[in-house]
């Protein structure tokens, strides 16, 4: 390298001629190089023109997003209480954790899962889910944090390390009954995908808490009270400057319940161990008294910690406890169809009280044997004792003369068939069979013997516990069916009880089916497990097979093919206030659902005489108190 | 012996540009910093630019031909400060650039490099005495330039390294670089391209896709780009005004008093405001493309263009950065960021620019 001689005699450099001409040579390159700084120069002032000129507007709306963030003042949600005003739903205050996805920086991911105790794979995959709407849509990561993870959240948020954690302060759901009237209630969850992109929640945001069934649903727009926001304006570590303005949270809309929280306990009591329905009304004004499914899950199970493995095991479990029986599961009503049999030939004129039917454990129709349930026979029966004894053979005879057009016109007066259009979700409609039903659904025609099953209740027909007490409710009244409802404001929007149908029914036929009623519990009937002394309980009970005896015969057939077991029963005999159907499934005959019924009107009765008691001041009680000397002493 | 005649050949306009320029950085970090752990930036800056005028009246002084009989002894103390900084250096934002002298000051060996290749490109320019670049030569002064190249993008501090490269072409081609080289070089440049991909860091990676797709990561790698681009355009023609910026203001800006100082300032007093700038930046590179032109001597001439290319580089990468016309590099905008060393080298080097002035008419 030629550097090294020159740096021994520095002076020479210096004192080196300067000849001006050395440079000439670079004159036209340093005027390339002054061309070229001008287009660099040109180049950097468009970029800015481009930005700060020609998209100005774009970018002032940007920088306003950047600033501005509306932060949810959860609303919350109305309570849920029974007819005497006990709160069976409240709400329960707790921060909620949520993550800004303006802030939201992708390493963060981990430490923040691994901080909260939650699967990162979970939560990464939650914020994909966010992807595409828009960034002031938070993330809700976590109700109800454990004192472990508010410390954790309060070390990191807001400062240098995850500002994109924020608390903010929200209700959630408690249900302090543990179960109650699980399946009534339902239960709420934050709204998913599936139901942000359906026309039902279409005004619902992302995160929001939603009623997924039951009351819940059904009143979740009354019971969803409108969220208040907050306008902030923040800087880039999500901490708020200024506050631009607060919209207060309007709360919920409380909801009174014509459930009598007592007699729903004791038919709880009653369902306990036991797959299957109750529901008890008042047939005067329709108002559910009493709503049981079992089994059922408890729903404080639900808010805000989904269990995905929990709800599988929920889903798959073969008991179903998610399905709703009281008014989903449809089922043969068996002999309980038999009243409304009854009175539908009384009606029609088909037959007067002394028509009787021999019965011999057995008849033949359309060269098929069908039996009655008591193989040895009843003997010569008239209708009273046709009820009272559940006797098949008088009811095939009846049903043979009405035809399958008449029964199915006057189970559809009855309310089967249709929904009763009952103020909870996921009702079902059950099935009443008719000829032209037939040809729409199988495109068949009617045979004459399947109106015989039809008349016992069992083939095609199929009723809800719900519709089954409905029905029955309405004839013992006389012919006023009431539309059930649970929630009491409901009913009373319109200033009075408007009936759902009504018939113009004979009342000397009303009182001759419900004599037969009266009969099966307090004479010498099939229900008289369920006799009350003192109360007037008419009633019918039913079973209805789910398998041939045939087939349970030839396989050892488990419990699930076990008859179920009937019980529809109203109070008291001439001016019903309560009816109560009860679906016992699997319980193999009717006269063990009956207990339930029993149970239940019986807590309904004793009930009311506590408190006609405690209205009527007993002389007794205030001399006790006043009894001189005993206090001082 | 007077090297120079009079201190009223200093070049005064320079220094005026130069001293509003710094003017508008110090006004624009007190701007960004304030109510900040950062507030204090603004004097210390103007600290840093009384010690820079100090020590451009020292360059100034000493003859630029003294400092070039000097460049083998200033060689290979950077290159030993080089190899020594990541040994004792501090490590900040996962590289070592840093060397820690008294007081809390550091000291960064990579921005007094350039000086020193100023100096190296010129002295080896000027003693070929040939307008013809031979290959042996562009190996030459390719290897003397890429040996701190590489130990300063080992650091890894690619941006400044990168700094380096203008100041060697610049002189190639003022040195006369054949056209068939070039094109030899830049073929194999080319060829090479995909091969140095391999040698970059997951970050300078990142840092390339983002600058070509920045909403592909917004939160991640694309946040300082995407939120620079919302300042600036923020700003529009007129401004905010001082202190009235709210992408910087808020901090949504990233490293407002350093990096990203000129999008803070475009924020704050908009396109007029950037043309000003770019105006006064403008004059600054012609005075000293000029100081060139009236140059004495070769020496003098490769000194100046160096200064002027590096000069240039610096504006093209960083304004060029915040606008999202350039990927993202951490050079500073020289004269206005906030910074030390780097006042410092630019100041050395507008000296040695005063310097080879003070000598024209010398001879």
């Amino acid at each position: 390298m030629k550097l090294i001689p020159q740096e021994r005699q520095p002076d020479a450099s210096v004192t080196r001629p300067l000849i001006r001409d050395d440079t000439k040579f670079a004159a036209g390159k340093i005027a390339v190089f002054q061309y070229f700084a001008v287009c660099v120069f040109v180049f950097l002032a468009l970029g800015y023109w481009d930005l700060q000129v020609r998209n100005e507007e774009f970018y002032l709306e940007k920088a306003y997003q950047n600033q501005i963030k509306s932060l949810p003042i959860p609303a919350p949600r109305g309570k849920i209480v029974d007819r005497d005003g006990r709160v069976i739903v409240d709400n329960h205050s707790s921060y909620r954790l949520i993550l800004s996805r303006d802030s939201l920086r992708e390493e963060h991911v981990i430490p923040i899962a691994a901080g909260l105790n939650l699967d990162a794979n979970d939560l990464s995959a939650k914020i994909r889910r966010f992807r595409r709407q828009p960034t002031y849509f938070t993330i809700p990561l976590k109700e109800e944090l454990t004192a472990d993870e508010l410390t954790f959240v309060e070390a990191h948020k807001g400062a240098d390390s995850f500002p994109e954690m924020e608390l903010i302060k929200s209700q959630f759901r408690v249900y302090p009954r543990d179960g109650v009237a699980a399946h009534l209630l339902g239960y709420v969850g934050e709204i998913n995908e599936p139901e942000l992109n359906s026309q039902e929640w279409a005004n619902h945001n992302p995160g929001d808490v939603i009623g997924k069934s039951g009351i819940e649903r059904f009143y979740n727009e009354q019971l969803t009270g409108v969220d208040g926001q907050r306008q902030v304006r923040v800087d880039n570590r999500m901490n708020t400057r200024e506050v631009l303005g607060i919209t207060e949270a309007q709360p919920g809309k409380d909801l009174k319940l014509t459930i009598d929280l007592d007699l729903q306990v004791v038919a709880e009591l009653a369902m306990q161990n036991k797959r299957g329905a109750v529901v008890a009304l008042d047939p005067r004004t329709g108002e559910v008294l009493a709503f049981v499914s079992t089994p059922a899950p408890d729903p404080n199970h639900f808010v805000g910690r989904i269990d995905a493995k929990e709800w599988a095991a929920l889903a798959t479990d073969p008991y179903k406890p998610l399905f709703n029986r009281a008014l989903a599961a449809q089922q043969a009503p068996g002999s309980t169809f038999k009243p409304i049999m009854a009175l539908a030939a009384l009606e029609a004129g088909i037959i007067d009280e002394n028509f009787t039917v021999q019965c011999n454990g057995g008849a033949n129709w359309y060269g098929r044997w069908f039996k009655c349930h008591k193989k040895t026979g009843h003997g010569t029966v008239n209708l009273k004792t046709a009820i009272a004894q559940s006797c098949d053979v008088f009811f095939y005879a009846v049903g043979n003369k009405l035809g399958i057009d008449k029964i199915a016109e006057y189970a559809e007066m009855a309310g089967l068939g249709h929904k009763t259009g009952i103020d909870l979700p996921g009702e079902k409609e059950g099935v009443v069979p008719s000829s032209k039903w037939k040809i729409r659904t199988q495109r068949e025609k009617w045979y004459a013997g399947e109106t015989i099953s039809v008349s016992v209740g069992q083939g095609a027909l199929t009723v809800t516990p719900l519709q089954l007490a409905h029905a029955i409710g309405g004839i013992a009244t006389g012919g006023v069916w009431m539309r059930p409802h649970v929630v009491k404001e409901e009913a009373g929007k319109a200033g009075k009880l408007e009936p759902a149908r009504k018939a113009q029914l004979n009342l000397d036929n009303v009182n001759k089916v419900i004599a037969g009623m009266y009969a099966v519990v307090n004479e010498w009937g099939t229900g008289s497990m369920a006799h009350i002394p003192g109360i007037e309980l008419c009633g019918k009970t039913g079973t209805a097979q789910l398998a041939s005896n045939d087939l349970l015969k030839s396989r050892d057939m488990g419990e699930a093919f076990r008859d179920n077991g009937w019980f529809v029963g109203f109070a008291p005999r001439n001016s019903p206030e309560i009816v109560v159907a009860a679906l016992y499934e699997n319980g193999a005959h009717g006269d063990r659902a009956s207990w339930i019924v029993r149970d239940v009107v019986k807590a309904y009765f004793d009930k009311k005489a506590r408190l006609n008691k405690l209205q009527q001041p007993t002389p007794g009680v205030a001399s006790l108190l006043s009894r001189p000397g005993e206090i001082a002493r | 012996m007077a090297s120079y005649r009079s201190l009223r050949d200093l070049d005064w306009p320079l220094l005026a540009v130069t001293l509003s320029i710094c003017g508008l950085g110090i006004l624009q970090i007190y701007s960004a910093t304030l109510d900040t752990a950062w507030r204090s930036a603004w004097w210390k800056q103007l600290l840093w630019l009384a010690v820079g005028l100090l020590m451009m009246w020292l360059m100034t002084k000493i003859d630029y031909h003294t400092l070039l009989g000097q460049v083998p002894l200033l060689y290979g103390i950077t290159l030993t400060l080089l190899v020594v900084t990541p040994l004792i250096g501090r490590l900040v934002w996962g590289s070592k650039r840093w060397i820690p002298v008294a007081f809390g000051f550091k000291f960064q060996p990579s921005e007094f490099a350039k000086l020193v290749i100023v100096l190296l490109v010129a002295r080896y320019l000027t003693e070929l005495k040939s307008d013809r670049l031979e290959v042996r030569d562009l190996l030459k002064l390719g290897g003397l330039v890429g040996l701190p190249f590489t130990l300063v993008a080992a650091q890894p501090d690619l941006g400044t390294s990168l700094t380096y490269v203008p100041i060697l072409l610049i002189g190639l081609y003022l040195g006369g670089v054949r056209w068939q080289h070039a094109a030899t070089v830049i073929a194999l440049a080319a060829v090479l391209m995909p091969v140095g991909w391999f040698f970059l860091k997951d970050y300078q990676r990142a840092r390339l896709e983002t600058f070509i797709d920045p909403m592909k990561d917004p939160m991640g790698k694309g946040y300082q780009v995407i939120q620079s681009k919302i300042a600036v355009g923020h700003g529009g023609i007129w401004g905010w005004g001082v202190t009235h910026g709210s992408q910087t203001q808020l901090r949504f800006l990233p490293v407002a008093h350093t990096d990203f100082l000129i999008s803070a300032f475009a924020e704050e007093h908009g396109f007029v405001g950037i043309l000003v700038v770019l105006g006064l930046y403008f004059l600054l590179l012609m005075q000293i493309v000029q100081n060139a032109q009236t140059a004495p001597d070769r020496a003098g001439m490769f000194i100046c263009m160096g200064v002027c290319s590096l000069l240039l580089f610096h504006l093209l990468v960083n304004v060029g950065m915040a606008a999202g016309r350039m990927p993202v590099t951490g050079i500073p905008l020289p004269l206005m960021s906030y910074g030390g060393s780097s006042m410092l080298s630019v100041f050395m080097m507008l000296g040695l620019v005063n310097n080879v002035r003070l000598r024209r008419f010398v001879s």
